[in-house]
């Protein structure tokens, strides 16, 4: 079975600075893992790499064996079949409820929306499933955009600082829903963040420098 | 899609609502104008067909059709009868049907006519049958709703076409048959003959005039216009064979029997005789291309309006796009493609002006429906709700176009976001 992330030889540059140089990453169906370092120092746009949202200078990304399409639409298409992105703040569409969000990510990656109420449940999020993002508690958004990421039933779920805004409780609370819920579904994970607390929780990490000069871990 | 954009529209829901008042506000006014100047012209058609030319006291030509065609005026006065003699002698008229207008009968006009005008707007009796003698009257389908005529009621005439008249209680007539609906100006109308109303207006003979000798008390706005010195003294009119001044009718209604009609007679009455003749397509196309000009003032307001609402759905989903950014940019990150995205901005701009488009024209029908029940002059020149003028098509198809329109721009500045710059900022 092919891996559900692949990065080879990936180069990027921002306005003419070196942010990644020839990095490589592999990640197995099921697998996890964390992707640490400070801020600046590429994390976001190594996610933003993986999900096609960003062209590298160089280097190759394979989803789930199926190498990125150089075509917009094209690249569109496989996201929408392979991933799930949690941002750390961008996390539901404003005017729908928690309910429709979830319904709209499932019939955009053309999933069965039966699951959501399960979701939610698992979530403790069954009694705001009415409610508009607006409406939600920090907690209560950040667990509701990682529902979002996962009613989709996505090979690779990528999570961007999923955790920044939360207090511990909510933290470790968030961490372990995803860990366990990605587990179960058999989603690979990545998640880029600079809290270490998330260690206790995904024991591969992937140690990003500030230097452009870094590899794999 | 449609979900997404109507869950933003609900959103701002009242933004939403205002936006759609106004451009229903337009579309109300156009479809307003559209459907008055349609029907008005319709029932001014339908009113005229088969009379060819009007023939009555010299005064206002326009006043003389509308009087005695449309029964919405008071008459320019009164021409002596032996007029009618003179017409029907003329090889070129084929039919001449007089009448005796002035009074009425709780609103409705009474005219004093022959049983030949009937056929000129296709009336058929429903009930009963045509009046055939003096104190016999038919009522239009209308006057007999309005009135509460039944076959066998009697009734006095009251002068003019006002409530204020007096009663001409000496005389009492007896409904004989109620029309069928015709669609047309007979729908509204009392028929009796022309010696009806002379006898209620006390003249006993064609060659007496007592009505003339009689002291009569006419109240401002009264329609039948009692000429007294030139009914006594006709200024140049056709005398009566026996020699006095004839007993007077309100005008007489002309079908030409050829085409040479049409250019001899008109010119040949208004020249030689102190009659005056008036083409009722004429002066109804004069008449329209004045209610015309207003139209077009009032049409181009109505646009105004109508634009107004679309170019505030321009601001508004404008600023929606900027404001949604990172909605759209999540939309796209979870599988939607640009058009899609784009296409729900164009989806509110639609759904707003097709909101506005059936509203407005709802409202129109809805308004026209209330100003019929409310105003018995505009159910007068044919106004009423029902009827579906396809030019309404043609306003919605245009206020959806515009919205669609109104909502490029923005749905443009979507469609070219940068996914990975929105992000960057977003996130």
């Amino acid at each position: 079975m092919p891996n559900a992330l692949e990065l080879r030889s990936i180069r990027f540059s921002r306005n003419g600075r070196p942010i990644l140089a020839d990095f490589g990453l592999s990640l197995a169906p099921g697998e996890q893992a964390l992707l640490l370092g400070p801020s600046g120092c590429g994390k976001t746009s190594l996610l933003n790499i993986a999900a096609g949202l960003l062209t590298p200078d160089s280097g190759d990304v394979l989803l789930m064996g199926e190498r990125m399409p150089a075509r917009a639409a094209d690249r569109d298409a496989l996201r929408r079949r392979t991933v799930g992105i949690v941002f750390q703040t961008l996390r539901l569409i404003s005017a729908l409820s928690l309910r429709d969000n979830l319904a709209l990510a499932a019939r955009l990656a053309g999933q069965p929306a039966d699951g959501i109420d399960r979701l939610l449940a698992e979530l403790s999020l069954s009694h705001r499933a009415g409610a508009r993002p607006r409406a939600l508690s920090q907690g209560e958004a950040q667990r509701a955009a990682i529902a979002r990421a996962l009613v989709a039933r996505p090979a690779l779920l990528l999570a961007d600082e999923p955790t920044s805004a939360l207090d511990d409780a909510n933290t470790d609370r968030a961490a372990a829903l995803l860990v366990r819920l990605a587990a179960e579904q058999g989603s690979a994970l990545l998640i880029a963040t600079h809290d270490s607390r998330l260690k206790a929780h995904i024991p591969r990490a992937i140690q990003l420098a500030a230097a452009p000069d870094r590899v794999a871990a | 899609m449609i979900g997404l954009a109507l869950a933003y529209l609900r959103d701002r829901g009242l933004v939403t609502a205002l936006n759609i008042l106004l451009i229903a506000l337009g579309v109300a006014s156009l479809a307003v104008l559209l459907l008055v100047s349609s029907q008005v012209e319709q029932r001014f058609t339908r009113d005229s067909a088969g009379i060819d030319l009007v023939v009555g006291a010299k005064g206002s030509p326009l006043q003389l059709i509308l009087s005695s065609v449309y029964h919405v005026d008071v008459p320019t006065g009164n021409v002596p009868a032996a007029s009618l003699d003179l017409l029907r002698g003329d090889p070129g008229v084929a039919r001449a049907v007089p009448l005796a207008l002035g009074d009425s009968f709780r609103g409705a006009r009474i005219v004093g006519t022959e049983p030949p005008f009937l056929a000129i707007h296709g009336a058929t009796i429903a009930d009963g049958r045509n009046f055939a003698t003096t104190g016999e009257a038919v009522v239009g389908a209308e006057a007999a709703r309005t009135t509460g005529l039944t076959i066998g009621r009697r009734f006095a005439g009251t002068h003019g076409t006002g409530a204020d008249g007096h009663a001409h209680d000496n005389f009492a007539f007896t409904v004989v048959g109620i029309l069928a609906p015709t669609g047309t100006v007979t729908d509204r109308l009392i028929l009796t003959t022309i010696d009806s109303v002379w006898a209620m207006h006390g003249i006993e003979g064609p060659a007496t005039q007592k009505h003339a000798a009689e002291p009569h008390d006419h109240g401002p706005g009264d329609a039948h216009d009692h000429d007294h010195a030139d009914a006594a003294e006709p200024k140049g009119a056709i005398l009566d064979p026996r020699g006095g001044p004839a007993p007077d009718i309100t005008a007489i209604l002309v079908t030409y029997r050829n085409a040479m009609a049409a250019v001899r007679l008109p010119s040949a009455i208004n020249r030689e005789t102190a009659l005056q003749a008036a083409s009722p397509a004429t002066e109804t196309a004069r008449l329209l291309s004045l209610f015309g000009a207003a139209f077009d003032g009032a049409r181009l307001f109505a646009w105004l309006v109508a634009l107004t609402g679309l170019a505030s759905v321009f601001v508004i989903l404008l600023a929606a796009a900027t404001a949604r950014e990172g909605d759209m940019a999540l939309l796209r990150v979870m599988g939607a493609s640009r058009s899609q995205a784009a296409g729900t901005v164009l989806l509110e701009g639609l759904i707003i002006a097709a909101a506005g488009a059936l509203l407005g024209l709802a409202a129109a029908h809805a308004l026209l429906a209330l100003g019929a029940s409310l105003f018995p002059t505009l159910r007068a020149v044919g106004v009423g709700p029902a009827l579906f003028h396809p030019g309404e098509l043609g306003i919605a198809a245009a206020v959806l176009g515009l919205g669609v329109l109104a909502a490029l721009i923005p749905a443009l500045k979507v469609y070219r976001t940068d996914l990975a710059e929105t992000l960057a900022r977003a996130t």
